[in-house]
């Protein structure tokens, strides 16, 4: 582990306890007011948190019961805002330099033109930055934090003023520019998707605590809270109590026994809990074939809502056994239409018991 | 014309704008960034000149530096002259009567520059002041120039203060403005007429080419949004 970050503050509030790896994508997400961007400016040094330390490969950079507070410009840091936070009134390459004013003069050229050439932004040096596009500007932004050769990158919301097209050109450019030179990153976002993509590393944060850390995969597949399975905008999370079968872990859920992944920490058998299955998750039983997962967690269901989004088809689906509660299934719309799935129809899922997760936090 | 007291009126304007603009720099910079619990009362001490009536403040500027006061009895051994009804103490009185145009647009300047571009120049290494001159002091430059433009102006063209403080001594404190009131007296209108259209002439020249050059400048910066 290399950054880690162990601090509390009281406004904005912060109870961070959290270790970054080396050279990894690491993206922060959370809602809006969450504390993302506090934790970054925590880390850079542009906040003095109440107390708690952060320490880069042990050397520290805050503590607060040494009395240790390294000042945020002799941090080995490079700090892309939101917004970019470009100079105006200085041209891409003058931008760049304003981060070298440590180096000796006859240098700084040079290095500014390989950065921004590395950023693919080469030729626009002589350039102001409302003379750049969304895309452009950022990249300068980038290629102005990473000019110091920062031991951590911290980019807060980097692709939240491009469109479209162009943040899915940009995401990509990062990824191949951390392939090339490694640095730790550490990516503020409130976008899964741009997590799941980015990074190598996730940390939910809700109401400035860590939820939840580890690889992305992880994480989504295994939330541990019901605050966590929120975050991950997984709509299936009920109530059963817990309740071992043959050793295994279950759930009796109403009449319904389900076989479930193993909880993240210890439950008492009997205990009411929270659990939470994926949409994509939940199998259909195909009336044209059999499924291989047809003997897992079968519930026969009455479709009480279809709704079409483009290729994909939510189905809300009411247990037979249970009327009163709701599941979401999300099929493909080609599937949905050869199974003839009909609000009022029957059908059978597999509730996949990899993917049902008890939530003990 | 009264050549005379248009050259003491630029003198008073030009030391005026030299004290009053660094300490509006370091003044308005502060305010702009503080976030002390005290700054409404500040700003609202700062713009008091705005709305009292130039009497009222030259009654107290009077008491300020007359002979009763410490100041005035501390200036007039040292100096060998009284601080009330002299040139200095006219520029005592156009420095606290022009402090809200020349802090309050440096305010607004420093005001408009995000929070963002302070933290990315910290974090490029910049120390404080290195910070200040290269990114920021550029960037207020428009807001200096306009408080330069409407501290000069405004005391080319201040009368009642600096009568309250100067009285009417030529060569001492007859500013343009005090010229101009007293040709009226006398029933001189072409003097007053003419002093008075060069006074107009000089203020409306100075606030254009400073406007101009601020528009000119938010022109470059609109585009850059």
């Amino acid at each position: 582990m290399t950054l880690s970050v162990r601090v509390t503050h009281a406004a904005p509030f912060l109870d961070l306890d959290m270790e970054m790896p080396e050279h990894a994508i690491v993206a922060v997400l959370g809602p809006s007011g969450s504390g993302k961007t506090t934790t970054l400016r925590a880390i850079a040094g542009l906040l003095t948190p109440d107390s708690g330390r952060v320490t880069l490969e042990g050397r520290v950079w805050f503590d607060s019961s040494r009395r240790i507070n390294i000042p945020a410009r002799r941090r080995p840091i490079g700090w892309v805002p939101q917004n970019y936070a470009l100079f105006p009134h200085l041209t891409a390459q003058a931008n760049v330099e304003s981060a070298l004013l440590d180096r000796p003069s006859g240098q700084r050229a040079a290095i500014a033109q390989k950065v921004l050439a590395q950023l693919h932004v080469g030729g626009l040096e002589r350039r102001y930055p409302h003379q750049l596009s969304g895309g452009q500007q950022q990249r300068v932004a980038v290629a102005r934090a990473l000019a110091r050769e920062p031991r951590v990158l911290l980019l807060d919301e980097p692709f939240s003023a491009v469109d479209r097209s162009t943040r899915r050109r940009l995401q990509a450019e990062l990824k191949r520019l951390h392939e090339d030179i490694r640095t730790t990153m550490v990516l503020v976002t409130h976008d899964l998707e741009e997590a799941s993509v980015l990074a190598s590393h996730l940390v939910l944060l809700h109401h400035g605590r860590v939820l939840q850390a580890g690889r992305p995969a992880e994480v989504e597949h295994a939330p541990v809270s019901v605050a966590a399975a929120k975050l991950l905008d997984i709509q299936n999370i009920r109530e059963a109590v817990f309740e071992p079968m043959d050793g295994m872990p279950g759930l009796r859920w109403g009449p319904y026994r389900l076989s479930c992944s193993p909880p993240s920490r210890a439950i008492e058998p009997g205990r009411a809990v929270s659990w939470c299955i994926n949409a994509g998750h939940i199998v259909l039983h195909r009336t044209d074939r059999p499924s291989r997962w047809g003997s897992e967690n079968p519930v026969d269901c009455v479709v009480d809502e279809v709704l079409v989004l483009g290729d994909e088809a939510q189905v809300w689906l009411r247990p037979l056994a249970l009327p009163n509660e709701r599941l979401l299934m999300k099929i493909s719309e080609h599937l949905a239409q050869r199974n003839r799935i009909l609000r009022s129809g029957a059908v059978r899922v597999s509730l996949l018991s990899s993917a049902v997760q008890p939530l003990p936090e | 014309m009264d050549w005379q007291a248009l050259k003491l009126s630029a003198e008073l304007a030009l030391v005026t704008l030299l004290i009053l603009l660094p300490a509006g720099i370091v003044v308005g910079r502060w305010l702009a960034v503080t976030h002390t619990r005290f700054k409404p009362w500040l700003q609202a001490a700062l713009a008091l000149p705005l709305v009292l009536p130039p009497t009222v403040l030259g009654f107290y500027v009077l008491v300020l530096v007359g002979g009763q006061s410490f100041i005035g009895r501390w200036f007039e051994p040292v100096f060998g002259q009284t601080l009330a009804f002299s040139f200095a103490g006219l520029v005592v009185a156009s420095v606290i009567f022009n402090i809200p145009f020349a802090i309050q647009p440096i305010e607004r300047a420093f005001e408009a520059i995000s929070p963002d571009i302070r933290d990315v120049a910290t974090c490029c290494g910049m120390t404080p002041l290195r910070s200040f001159w290269r990114i920021e002091f550029p960037l207020a430059w428009p807001g200096i120039l306009s408080a330069s433009v409407m501290t000069f102006a405004h005391t080319m063209g201040e009368f009642g203060v600096v009568l309250m403080v100067g009285g009417s001594i030529p060569g001492e404190t007859k500013t343009v403005a005090i010229s101009i009131y007293d040709r009226v007296q006398a029933f001189d209108y072409a003097a007053a007429g003419q002093m008075s259209l060069l006074l107009l002439v000089i203020s409306l020249l100075t606030i254009v080419i400073g406007y101009g050059y601020t528009e000119k400048i938010a022109r470059r910066r609109r585009t850059a949004r």
